[in-house]
This record gives C-alpha cells, structure tokens and sequence, in this order.
C-alpha cells in the first residue's frame, strides 16, 4: 500500500518535505491564498503521516537508523572506517519516536486551526513558512543522532519561533517578547556549542553514540553537562529561567502557542537524551537527578502560585505550562535518581519515568488545546483581558466544551489524560519521597483552583452586551480544536494501553543507554 | 605553552566580553553586539581545537605528507557563523521595529510587557 521508498526514506522525508514546502508556500501565496493552503495543508498532512509511519515502524521494529550519505540507510559503520561511525545520521528509538508523535498530532491540528484563524492576517506567507520550520526544527532535534545536527536544528527551530513570537508586532510589545526570548536562546544554544566543541575535543566525535560509549565523566564533561542542563532547562522554561515563558507564549499568535509548547518539550527531550543516553551511569545519578526533581519542584510551585494572580488569560496559562513542565522534571528525575540501583529502578524508577515522559504527550495535547481555545476566544472578542470577558458560554458552546476539556485535564481529574499520568507520577514518587508527591497534589489542586476561577469569568454569568453577536469560531478551527480533544479523552480512557505501547518503550529506551548504543555502533546487527 | 594555549586565553576574554556586554548596556545594539561577541568566542573554540602544531590545510589532493588540521572543527564553525549570521540578522530588525515604534532602543524604554 505504501511505496517500499517511502517507508525506508522516512526520516528524511519527514525533514524534507516541510523544508521545501516552507519555501513554496509564500510563492504559492502569490497565486492564490486558496493554494497556499493547499500546500501549507497537504504538507503538514503528508508530513505527520510520515511522521506517524515512521513512529509506528519504531515501535513495532525497534530503533531505525538513517544515515544520510552512505550506501545503505542502516549502514551506520562503514567498513573503512574502523569502526566509527562518521556519517551524520538520524537514532530513531521509541523515545525518539514518542516525540515524533506528539509533534505530527499537534502540529496537524495546529495548521487546520492557523489555516482559518489567520486569513484575515497579513504576510501569511512568511508565517507559514516560519512555521514549517519550526515544525522541520522540533522534528530534526528528536530524531537526530547527531549532536551537532542537534545544534543545527535547535537554532533553526529558535530562529523560526522567534520570527513568530514577533509575528503580532502590537505596538512593539510582541517584539521586546521576542527579543527576550532569541537573546536567551542564542546564549543558550552557544553554551551547547560550547558543550559540543567539549565532547569533540575529548572524544573526537560527534555522534552522540560514540561520544556515549567513550565517555569518561571528567572535570570537562560536567562542565559540558552544567552547560546543556542550564542550556535546555532554559528553553523548557524551566524555573528559575521561565521568565521568558510567559511573555513569548503570550505574544505569539495562539496557534504558535501550541506549537511552542512542543517545542519546549523537543529542548526537555534533548535535556533527557544528554543526561539518559550521553552520561547514564557515569554521572553521579543521585545528584544530578535531585538537580532536576529541584528544578521540577521549583517550577511547579513557582509557576503555580505566579499563575493564579493573573489578569492575562494566556499569560496565566503560560504560568501553568511552567508548573506542568514541573511535573515531566519531577518525574523523569526520580527515575535518574535511582538509575544506577536496579531494583528501585524496577520497583518504582520506570514507573516514574513513564509519568513523567507520558506527562509529556498529555501535556502538549491538552496545553495546545487550551492555547487554542484562548486564541478562538480571542479570534472573537479581541482580548485576552479575563475582566473584560464573560457570559461566552452562551455563544461559543464548543469552545467551551473544549476549554472544560483540557482545564479538566491540566487539573488531573478522570477521566482525562493529566490524570493518568499524574496519578503515575504521584504514586512512584511517593515511593521515593511523600514530601514530592504531596507538593505535587498541592499543586494539581491550586490548577484547579485557577482554572475553575478562569472558566467561571470566560464563560459564565448573563451574555454581555458588548458580545451580543458574538458566534461560535468557523468549523476548521473546530476541528482543530476537536483532534487535540479526542486525543485527550482517548489517553484518559485507555491510559494503560497507551502506556504500554507508546510510553513504556520510551521509558526503558532512555534508561538503557546501552540499547542505545548498540543501535548505532553495533552496525545495526 | 602559554603561546599555544593564546587561542583560549582569547577565548575566555572574548567570553568575558561578551557576556559583560550583554549584561552591563543599555542599548539594546551593544547587546546585540556583545552576542556576536559572544559568538565569536565560540567559533574561535572550536577552530582552536582541530589546529594541530605546524598542520596543514586538509586537502587530501596532492598534500604533501604532513600534519594536517582536523577538518570538522572547520566544517563546525563554518555552519556557526551562518547561524550567526542568521542570528544576528534577525536581532537587528527587531531593533529597526523597536525604534520604529518606541523611538528608542534603550532597554529603560522595554518595560510595557512588565506591567
């Protein structure tokens, strides 16, 4: 059914054909806009059904190399070579792959909903193909092998973004968010440079493999790891470096929004695949781990509570992003902190780790569907000012429907998907340390707190009168909206299936780095 | 010694620099400035670490038989300085769109996203 082509050429493909498409798009705009949606539409499309492809040959093979150049696409040692592998190449495993399916998901609902909720903006022409390459830098940075490929990718994805996050330039205040943000990435990604010319010197390599099987621990590589941690806890939005969270998210055009949210998760997937596959057990797991439960415990409570006083509904919902981010940390953290003890690993470790890397995907579906629903509401009222909204309920009944989704959601309550996962990540860390796994209640409940108070001033009370005409967003944006849902209340329903075929491959990709390796150095065998 | 090790000696000021730069101005070219300072001192990272004593250029065609440079470290900041170009494009017209709208590019005037 499909081309045999197709399936061994995936991951470039998946690469390709939003690279191209992003410079077709503005000439075919000059056509007709009705073609540049054809295009921006079909690539996405064919884009995330490659994507999901791919994901799904991972999971039912096992990891998939690709390396660009050589005879045959798994051919990742040349035979000349002495054994070490000097192609660049894409390490497609299951955590790889996991990414590589929340970003085809929401990427695809986010261009049906951008398709209809921007025509009436100008220069569409460059924002789509901004935002193709955000979405060619979020899928290069979780498959790529390749650590200076990674680099390249991150900085295609920080350039494309905060293009975006500027789109609006509203009176210049898009453009300081902006510039907050770009300044913090490019520093950010020139200390993983830093790091990357590190690991080059050390170890002559560049593959991420090799470097992982040669690696020492020195003096220098945790001055490599200090500078990739610092570097990606920034771009995650990490507390304490969230402070440009907020601003950028709230900027950009909603729609970007949710794409952000993804693309703060490729920068914790990067953060994950350093400190799992490059350092493992070498590093000294219990303290690095704590490092990032602090970090996570930090951004939960911080982001939380800086939240709740909110006046700015995108704003307030950004804060949130920042607490949920928490939650990943927190998770995936306890599972290095015992990463070099197997029965705790086996007793409560991958437990954690599926939590947390399960909260990942919950998150980016029901984080973009809440973005989305802001961006509809603003699509129709033209503020984001919670004081100034209300009595919505009546006109917009779908949005908000789908608002109580994902509010319902981000709070964990069953039975949507934010439950599932917090309810994983609650019970193995309690294991570990009740004192987490209580803030972490405390937490979830304040959510909820803030986001009953939110639903309550958006859609409730009589109809105002200055939105007397107001009407449900067009059908596209809806649908949209309505992907993200389903996904949603599907994870939440059948939390245990989803675990077990999607997350828990990821779980113990990442703990066992020699899998990794031998993916890559054992020549594919 | 301390002439072979000049390169990150530079490395380490240009850091310095750099980061001062971006820290301690106001005016929000300096701190674009202090980026591509910044960036420099990366580049001139990584070209120091594939030079190799008295090496020659890696160009396998007719080289004589000697010490060549590693060719990645080049290949590397090669790929750098284009993003730096990028990078810095992209800074320099948010500036242009700042002085456009604010009529200053002092950071004192950035405040209305502070409310």
């Amino acid at each position: 059914m499909i081309p045999a082509f197709v399936v061994e050429n995936s991951p470039a493909l998946m690469i390709i054909v939003p690279f191209v498409a992003a410079f077709i798009a503005p000439f075919a705009g000059r056509a007709k806009p009705a073609v540049r949606a054809l295009v921006v539409g079909g690539a996405m499309a064919i884009t995330s059904a490659i994507t999901l492809l791919l994901a799904s040959d991972v999971y039912a093979h096992g990891t998939r190399l690709y390396v660009f150049g050589a005879q045959a696409a798994t051919l990742a040692v040349p035979q000349d070579s002495g054994g070490i592998p000097v192609r660049i190449m894409f390490t497609v495993d299951p955590m790889s792959a996991l990414m590589l399916v929340i970003t085809a998901i929401a990427a695809f609902a986010v261009v049906i909903y951008s398709l209809t909720s921007e025509r009436h903006h100008s220069g569409l022409g460059s924002y789509y193909t901004l935002f193709l390459l955000m979405v060619t830098g979020i899928l290069g940075m979780v498959a790529t092998g390749d650590i200076f490929n990674f680099f390249v990718f991150l900085e295609i994805l920080s350039i494309a973004s905060a293009g975006l996050i500027a789109f609006r330039i509203d009176g210049g205040v898009a453009v300081e968010a902006a510039i907050k943000y770009f300044v913090l990435s490019t520093i950010g990604a020139l200390a993983i440079l830093v790091a990357i010319g590190i690991y080059y010197g050390e170890y002559n390599a560049l593959n991420m493999a090799l470097i992982a099987q040669r690696m020492q621990f020195t003096l220098l590589d945790q001055l490599a790891l200090v500078l990739i941690i610092a570097a990606l806890a920034m771009k995650c939005g990490a507390v304490p470096m969230h402070f440009w969270t907020p601003d950028a998210y709230s900027m950009a055009p909603s729609s970007i929004t949710a794409l952000l949210v993804v693309a703060s998760q490729a920068s914790l997937y990067g953060l994950f695949r350093t400190v799992f596959s490059l350092y493992n057990i070498t590093l000294n797991a219990a303290c690095v781990g704590w490092l990032i439960i602090i970090l996570g415990v930090l951004s939960m409570v911080v982001g939380v509570t800086m939240a709740i006083p909110q006046k700015n509904v995108k704003r307030l919902m950004a804060y949130h992003a920042v607490s949920q981010t928490g939650y990943m940390l927190l998770g995936v953290g306890v599972g290095l902190a015992v990463l070099d003890n197997q029965p705790l690993l086996e007793a409560f470790g991958y437990m954690a780790m599926e939590g947390g890397i399960f909260h990942i995907i919950n998150h980016a579906m029901y984080k973009g569907l809440l973005f989305l629903t802001a961006g509809a509401i603003f699509f129709r009222i033209g503020t984001y000012d919670l004081n100034k909204m209300g009595g919505l309920g009546h006109s917009m009944k779908w949005t908000m429907v789908f608002f109580i989704i994902g509010a319902l959601a981000i709070a964990g309550i069953p039975p949507f998907n934010g439950f599932a996962s917090k309810l994983m990540i609650y019970e193995s860390v309690f294991v570990f340390n009740p004192v987490l796994s209580v803030i972490a209640m405390v937490v979830s409940i304040l959510t909820l707190a803030s986001f009953v108070k939110v639903f309550h001033s958006i859609f409730m009370g009589p109809v105002l009168p200055e939105y007397k005409d107001v009407r449900e967003v067009p059908g596209p944006m809806l649908a949209g909206m309505g992907i993200l849902a389903l996904v949603v209340i599907v994870f939440g329903l059948f939390p245990s299936l989803v675990v077990e075929t999607l997350v828990a491959p990821a779980a113990h990709a990442l703990a066992d780095q020699g899998m990794y390796i031998a993916a890559v150095i054992g020549g594919g065998a | 010694m301390v002439l072979y090790n000049l390169p990150y000696v530079a490395v380490v000021v240009l850091t310095i620099i750099g980061l001062g730069t971006i820290v301690l101005k106001q005016n929000l070219i300096k701190i674009f400035l202090g980026i591509m300072i910044l960036e420099s001192a990366v580049n001139l990272f990584l070209v120091s670490l594939g030079y190799r004593e008295g090496g020659i250029a890696p160009i396998y065609t007719n080289a004589p038989d000697r010490v060549m440079v590693l060719p990645t470290p080049q290949a590397l900041t090669l790929t750098s300085i284009v993003i730096g170009v990028a990078t810095t494009a992209l800074l320099l017209s948010f500036a242009i769109i700042i002085w456009k709208k604010y009529g200053s590019i002092e950071i004192g005037f950035l405040r209305r996203l502070k409310e």
